[in-house]
């Protein structure tokens, strides 16, 4: 059995928070100078030429590339073969709250949904454990904004609705979205499991990096027509008119009930962020 | 080619503006976001003085990150505006002529704007890092206890924004989308 000191894991979260809000990801920074070539309306390059030297700025001066620093979503890989001296979850929060002090990241989380009071350290993290074979221990640090959150859902499809169903329902949630979400966005999409299994893989689609796409060529397909779908809908960055609605749709699918076709969309702005480390 | 606004941001200026427009503004401008936007209006129905001059103003959906050392504010993008919405109005009758945000707005805020002469401007959302430096001067005013929350004093130069709907109900967000998708026929 493997060990590991909580300590470790404490730094190594503290740490991804503070690169994950400063410095964006190659996959998403290709993506957006890539759509930038593509794009055809002036405005609309106005604002990806904008969107670019933002994320310059952030990495040079190491803040936050948005003011929403997000609720830091956790995902932990442990092997089966680790274990963690000390307290896991605990280590985790600490993390969290050394990154967003340190790195002089927004505290944007109340401690309770209606009588909303700020934590002021932003905890807690949302976490997502999964039990891998193994030793090793890997952590993703997703931080994740709520304004393109709120502009998510999720709708019990039935399975006659079959795929023209989730089409629909793709393209719905994102037309309504409009400019709220700040277009360019990310749409993750769950397909399958259960109510809030839907939900969960809709969110880990959006940690898959934006240059790859679902092994499943059958998903593919999908990834790439309702992208562009979405991209002949004219919204544009910020909402202001233009190709470049999404830089990238990403499709995640399980296995579901003989009754049911869940399906849930989780939207995330240009600014995608996560950052990994193994220990 | 963009238009320079300074604050206070009057009905005379605010009546040339048409949705579309690139402006820059140099002033004062206020953040607030939703729980500050609740104190407001809550104060403003006990018939309190609020804690800004409101007559005039621009108020700036935004939370931003805290300051470096060395930089006068941290990331300062703007935040969805439909959740000002419930208070915008109550805010545009007490004077405030203008709101920088990103995101739809309701039916009634546009009947408000309207009729008050008020103007809703987007900034970049997502692009905070590159809004702080226009940011000379942040001054913390009202609700410290809100943290991100609280009403900051924003001392600006040449902040850009997008004029998204003007105070006659034009809507950037309509025509910009609708004259794109013509060029695409």
């Amino acid at each position: 059995m493997r060990e590991i000191e909580s300590k470790a894991v404490t730094q190594a979260v503290r740490q991804l928070c503070i690169d994950a809000n400063c410095h964006l990801g190659e996959d998403v920074k290709e993506c957006i100078r890539c759509s930038r070539r593509e794009e055809t309306w002036p405005v609309a390059q106005g604002i990806l030429d904008n969107l670019v030297k933002n994320y310059e700025i952030a990495a040079e001066h190491e803040i936050a590339i948005c003011q929403d620093t997000g609720m830091a979503c956790v995902f932990v890989e442990i092997g089966q073969e680790v274990h963690v001296a000390g307290n896991l979850e605990e280590a985790i929060h600490e993390g969290v709250r050394q990154g967003y002090h340190d790195g002089c990241l927004r505290c944007s989380v109340v401690g309770d949904p209606l009588r909303r009071v700020n934590t002021k350290d932003n905890t807690p993290a949302m976490i997502y454990y999964d039990i891998v074979p193994g030793d090793g221990l890997k952590i993703t640090v997703a931080p994740k904004g709520f304004g393109s959150e709120n502009m998510s859902q999720i709708k019990m499809l039935r399975p006659s609705d079959g795929l023209e169903g989730v089409k629909e329902f793709v393209l719905q949630v994102v037309r309504e979205a409009g400019p709220n979400p700040c277009p360019p966005i990310v749409v993750g999409v769950g397909i399958g499991g259960t109510f809030d299994k839907a939900a969960t893989i809709a969110k880990r689609a959006l940690i898959r990096p934006l240059d790859s796409y679902n092994p499943d060529p059958y998903y593919e397909e999908l990834e790439r027509e309702l992208l562009e779908k979405i991209n002949r809908m004219g919204i544009g960055p910020q909402g202001f008119g233009g190709k470049t609605t999404a830089l990238k749709v990403n499709v995640e699918a399980l296995p579901t009930h003989i009754a049911g076709l869940p399906c849930a969309v989780n939207i995330n702005c240009h600014v995608t962020r996560h950052k990994e480390a193994v220990l | 080619m963009e238009i320079r606004l300074t604050t206070p941001l009057t009905t005379e200026q605010t009546k040339t503006l048409k949705a579309g427009d690139s402006v820059l503004i140099t002033g004062v401008i206020y953040t607030a976001r939703d729980a500050a936007h609740k104190r407001l209006v809550e104060a403003a129905q006990r018939g309190e003085k609020l804690p800004l001059e409101i007559k005039d103003a621009i108020i700036y959906y935004a939370g931003p990150t805290p300051a470096k050392p060395g930089r006068a504010i941290g990331a300062v993008g703007p935040t969805t505006s439909y959740r000002m919405d419930a208070y915008a109005p109550t805010l545009m009758d007490m004077g405030l002529t203008g709101m920088i945000g990103k995101g739809k707005r309701s039916p009634e805020v546009v009947e408000s704007m309207k009729k008050n002469g008020a103007v809703y401007f987007g900034a970049i959302g997502g692009a905070g890092a590159l809004l702080s430096q226009q940011v000379q001067k942040a001054e913390l005013i009202a609700y410290e206890d809100l943290g991100a929350e609280a009403i900051r004093k924003l001392t600006v130069v040449d902040f850009p924004a997008v004029v998204v709907i003007d105070c006659e109900g034009n809507n950037l967000y309509e025509l910009g989308k609708a004259e794109y998708l013509k060029t695409q026929e």
